[in-house]
């Protein structure tokens, strides 16, 4: 019994929590009214045997533990609301709880949020995340992340910013919104992977997951294009880092290692996005990442095709570092001289100067073509912006090869 | 929910045919939203060179010429509307003329309950 309480818990917690958010219209009271209804489950259950709906019987609890408080508490309004808030009919219950996570998936992406406490409400109120777990995720103390958490939950009472589907209007805009919350906490998994460690919870894994849970409430093209791209970026986990812990690039993995069952179910879940003709960057992103998935060998990358991926993004999504992805597959496909001259053209203008990528992506070109000297200067300006542990080691790899070289000219 | 709305711009760059529309397009508005059971209260505000400013230390009251802060923005009229939610809010802020040229700062009231009432 012990062990089904727990498996229920693990299901059911967010989705109830969802429910509660929606009858009891505040975070901090539907969080504690669950725990509670969990507490009663914990002594009621062994007793008396599971309850049919188990779901229906923590939503019932969870809302009269909340009728209580708020008796107690003498917060008269909120009952009054309370008690006038009908139960959805047994028969449309799947429906309403489905609902009531789409609606906090809106309310904790909303755009009047800061980004981090887009992402930091999502992982607690969502993924259920404690935030213990999501500091660590982040490198901050705990103390931090609660504060954010406490920030975030005063916006939404405060401003008032609805628990609600947004309109067919802004919806396109919105999901926009949530889309890139996710990415954002996938990349961030995607990076840490040398970090990680057992008690810090993958994060990459976590994007996936609830890409999944918004594909089954909001199937939407570009909901399908975000799960494929990180689908076929994370089949490759297992190869961007070698035992010795160095970055690999996409020509030095070892493509047999590679999960082709991520990789066909990110393929099959880009075309159902293609064929509709409503997808976004997302989907591009991903059609991107499918060319190389597709790819025999590195050698065999279709490079053309990739650059008319490039250019329709850009069309979609114009960045500056769209644009340096997509000058650094012009150079694969015409030659490294093409591509150093994009790259030196970008870095003119101004954006990317900051970015170490881009002065990385020049320092390659540099050594493929020999120029050694102005390999070595890129590679240093490189290093110098570089953040991440793993990135400063492969920089730093190259840096002394050009020396190597240099010193023997 | 009550929300005010502040509208920020840089006084310099209107021309006084835009300011003398910008103004008419807001009456519309106000009346439009009044229709929809919206309006409170708008106004706007003369240039801030007639903004004086007050601060009282150790009792006494020190009057200034110009504003507290020197920014590039400066606060040119608010609105004050009634809306379900922060997302009606933003409809709302979109709608405003001065949207346009500057920037609309929405707040949340927050409900004092023992405020007098204004004699009509």
């Amino acid at each position: 019994m012990q062990k089904q309480i727990e498996d229920i818990y693990r299901h059911e917690s967010r989705r109830v929590f969802a429910t509660l958010v929606r009858l009891l219209r505040d975070f901090d009271l539907a969080e504690d009214a669950l725990q509670e209804a969990f507490t009663a489950a914990m002594q009621q259950w062994p007793r008396d045997g599971l309850p049919h709906n188990p779901r229906a019987w923590l939503v019932s609890a969870a809302r009269f533990k909340a009728i209580d408080r708020l008796r107690r508490e003498a917060r008269l309004d909120s009952l009054e609301d309370l008690e006038q808030e009908p139960a959805a009919p047994p028969e449309k219950e799947q429906e309403a709880i489905a609902d009531d996570q789409l609606r906090l998936i809106f309310t904790c992406c909303h755009p009047a949020l800061a980004p981090e406490l887009q992402i930091a409400l999502t992982l607690r109120e969502i993924c259920g995340l404690t935030t213990e777990a999501i500091a660590s995720a982040f490198l901050i103390t705990p103390t931090t992340m609660a504060q954010r958490l406490v920030r975030g939950k005063a916006k939404i009472r405060n401003a008032g910013i609805p628990y609600e589907v947004p309109g067919q209007k802004h919806l396109g805009e919105r999901l926009k919104a949530v889309l890139t919350v996710i990415y954002l906490v996938f990349n961030e998994g995607h990076h840490a992977s040398s970090g990680a460690s057992l008690d810090r919870p993958d994060l990459a894994q976590e994007a996936i997951r609830l890409a999944r849970l918004l594909l089954e409430l909001l199937p939407h093209a570009e909901v399908r294009g975000l799960l494929a791209l990180m689908l076929l970026h994370h089949a490759r986990r297992a190869t961007r880092i070698s035992p010795e812990g160095d970055l690999l690039l996409l020509e030095e993995q070892d493509r047999a290692l590679w999960d082709h069952s991520m990789i066909r179910e990110g393929q099959s879940l880009l075309e159902s996005a293609l064929i509709t003709r409503q997808f976004g960057a997302f989907s591009v992103q991903a059609a991107i990442a499918a060319v190389h998935a597709e790819a025999p060998t590195a050698d065999a990358t279709d490079w053309p095709q990739i650059v008319a991926l490039y250019d329709v993004l850009l069309r979609l999504a114009p960045s500056p570092i769209v644009e340096l992805n997509r000058a650094v597959a012009v150079a694969m496909r015409d030659g490294p001289q093409t591509g150093l001259e994009l790259v030196d053209s970008l870095l003119g203008r101004g954006d990317l100067r900051q970015y170490h990528l881009a002065h990385a992506a020049k320092a390659d070109l540099h050594r493929r073509l020999r120029q050694y000297p102005e390999a070595h200067g890129a590679y240093k300006e490189a290093l110098h912006l570089a953040q991440q542990q793993v990135e400063i080691r492969f920089l730093q790899k190259r840096l002394d090869e050009i020396k190597a070289k240099l010193s023997r000219h | 929910m009550k929300y005010m709305m502040l509208i920020y711009s840089d006084e310099s760059i209107w021309t006084e045919s835009e300011r003398a529309k910008c103004m008419a397009e807001s009456v519309d508005l106000c009346h439009q939203l009044n229709g929809e059971g919206k309006y409170l209260s708008a106004s706007p505000l003369h240039y801030v060179e007639t903004a004086t400013s007050v601060r009282v230390r150790d009792g006494k009251a020190l009057v200034t010429d110009g504003p507290f802060a020197e920014t590039r923005e400066q606060l040119g009229g608010y609105y004050l509307v009634d809306a379900a939610n922060l997302d009606e809010a933003i409809d709302i802020a979109s709608r405003i003329p001065g949207a346009r040229m500057g920037t609309v700062e929405i707040r949340p009231i927050f409900e004092l309950d023992n405020l007098p009432v204004v004699k009509k």
